[in-house]
């Protein structure tokens, strides 16, 4: 198992954020957590990533505590943040550059990969901004950690680009399987993208449930217009239906 | 790039016109030259005087660069020290902007009492009035740094070190370069100050002498130089500026 969560609580002052949450992503698995905004999702990375220290919990990554140690997971956040000063390549091994001497080949490999090839000596503000996230995730893949965090990557993409993104992510992931532990707030991004979906409750945040995504890979785009996938969304939806009635 | 050369030969064109119009006002009034002279006389004595200025005109460059280069210097490292070491900051800092209150013109008699007529005194002066605009344009550089460019290098397991050098310290640089055009058309100012105040040689010397014999053409002269030097200093730092801030253009950060 590379990350397993026990009986997390962190609050800010007064308010509790995250309540006794228990998650776990096992090796080369696709973990999503769907909850609304303000669900405290990005506090949960915030601790994972050891910028924040919880009141109880464990953090465990490969079974050893990690709380509040830095630097031991891949990141890729909403926004792209790529350093505009930086060419493409150098944005890309930056988050190698942080513990040792970054992997230019490797670099160069997954930017032609990502059909990036040509924008290796571009700066940020060159490129669209589903160019962007792919440079972001390469980053991420670049930072050579068991795990990645992705907080709401495609979330300011229009839906074109975000479903290509999708896409382009699944093929880059069946090739790495690295761990990764995806938020997002749509159902259907969740359902496309992973094997487990954990579903966040509002604010203080608990796991409501916890949902097996059956669905065989490679998948692609047919997937969305499915009846199981249908069947699986409106189950879901009961979820977060309650969430709003409460 | 079309755009700014045309800004700039308005700017010429309009500045010609007002010297145009100077020419005439002097004509017809009938001027005397120790008041007021027309610029065709000043570019006359230009001319003709640039044999002796020559060496004054060089010896004011030297200083004002020197001084510059040494005031931006202690004035970046100020700023990075002082940002790097908040309590410092809290205590120094007012200090900072106080000594920014001291008149140049009281401190400059004192220095020289205290150093003498050499090159300390002078560099002393330029320094102090180039300090200034560096520390406060860099330290509003790092303080604008871009939160969520933080927050990843923080989430990636960044120390505060390599967070400064690869974030802020990159991110500062178009504040920077502000800061340094300012101290830039400083200098030159501080220069001509310090010449002022005892030196064999210089703009500022050249202009005490002129002052003293009436030689109002002359001053002009040393005016002219003056802007010049600090027209061309600022341009040379914006060249820099374009070679080492990049990925920025207008209107996108």
């Amino acid at each position: 198992m590379s990350l397993a969560i026990h009986q997390l609580h962190k609050s800010f002052g007064e308010r509790p954020v995250l309540e006794d949450i228990n998650l776990q992503v096992e090796n080369g698995e696709f973990v999503a957590i769907l909850g609304p905004s303000g669900s405290g999702k990005s506090t949960l990375f915030q601790l994972i990533g050891g910028l924040v220290l919880p009141e109880s919990g464990t953090i465990e990554l490969n079974g050893e505590a990690v709380n509040g140690k830095k630097g031991l997971i891949g990141y890729m956040p909403q926004t792209p943040s790529l350093f505009p000063w930086r060419t493409v390549l150098e944005n890309v091994v930056l988050a190698a550059e942080l513990k040792e001497k970054p992997d230019y080949q490797e670099a160069r490999r997954l930017l032609q990969k990502a059909g990036l090839a040509d924008y290796e000596n571009a700066y940020p503000n060159e490129l669209s901004g589903g160019m962007k996230q792919r440079v972001s995730f390469i980053r991420a893949l670049l930072s050579n950690q068991d795990v990645l965090c992705l907080d709401e990557p495609f979330s300011a993409l229009d839906e074109f680009t975000k479903l290509t993104m999708q896409k382009w992510l699944l093929s880059i992931w069946e090739a790495n399987r690295k761990s990764i532990l995806f938020i997002t707030h749509s159902i259907d991004e969740a359902l496309f993208l992973a094997d487990r979906v954990y579903i966040f409750s509002k604010r203080p945040a608990h796991i409501k449930a916890e949902i097996k995504v059956p669905f065989s890979r490679p998948r692609d785009e047919n997937l969305l217009e499915t009846t199981e996938f249908f069947q699986l969304k409106q189950q879901i939806f009961k979820y977060l239906k309650e969430e709003i009635s409460e | 790039m079309p755009k700014i050369s045309f800004r700039g030969g308005s700017a010429i064109a309009f500045l010609l016109f007002l010297f145009v119009l100077w020419e005439l006002l002097v004509r017809l009034t009938k001027t005397p030259m120790w008041l007021l002279p027309a610029p065709s006389a000043i570019l006359t004595e230009a001319a003709a005087g640039f044999g002796d200025f020559y060496g004054h005109l060089l010896s004011t460059i030297f200083l004002a660069l020197l001084g510059l280069v040494v005031g931006c210097g202690i004035g970046l490292l100020t700023a990075i020290f002082l940002y790097r070491l908040p309590k410092v900051n809290e205590m120094l800092y007012p200090l900072v902007i106080l000594s920014q209150n001291i008149p140049t013109i009281v401190l400059a008699p004192l220095l020289i009492i205290w150093f003498g007529f050499g090159l300390l005194p002078k560099l002393i002066v330029i320094s102090l009035v180039c300090f200034f605009p560096i520390v406060v344009a860099s330290m509003d550089g790092f303080r604008q740094t871009a939160p969520e460019l933080k927050h990843y290098l923080n989430m990636a397991g960044a120390t505060d070190k390599q967070i400064f050098w690869k974030l802020e310290f990159p991110h500062a640089l178009p504040s920077i370069f502000s800061g340094l055009k300012i101290s830039a058309t400083y200098s030159v100012m501080g220069a001509v100050i310090s010449e002022w105040l005892g030196a064999k040689q210089g703009i500022g010397v050249y202009m005490t002498l002129a002052q003293s014999s009436f030689r109002v053409d002359r001053v002009f002269v040393a005016i002219f130089f003056i802007m010049l030097l600090s027209v061309l200093l600022f341009g040379v730092i914006r060249m820099i500026e374009k070679l080492a801030v990049k990925g920025r253009k207008a209107g996108n950060r």
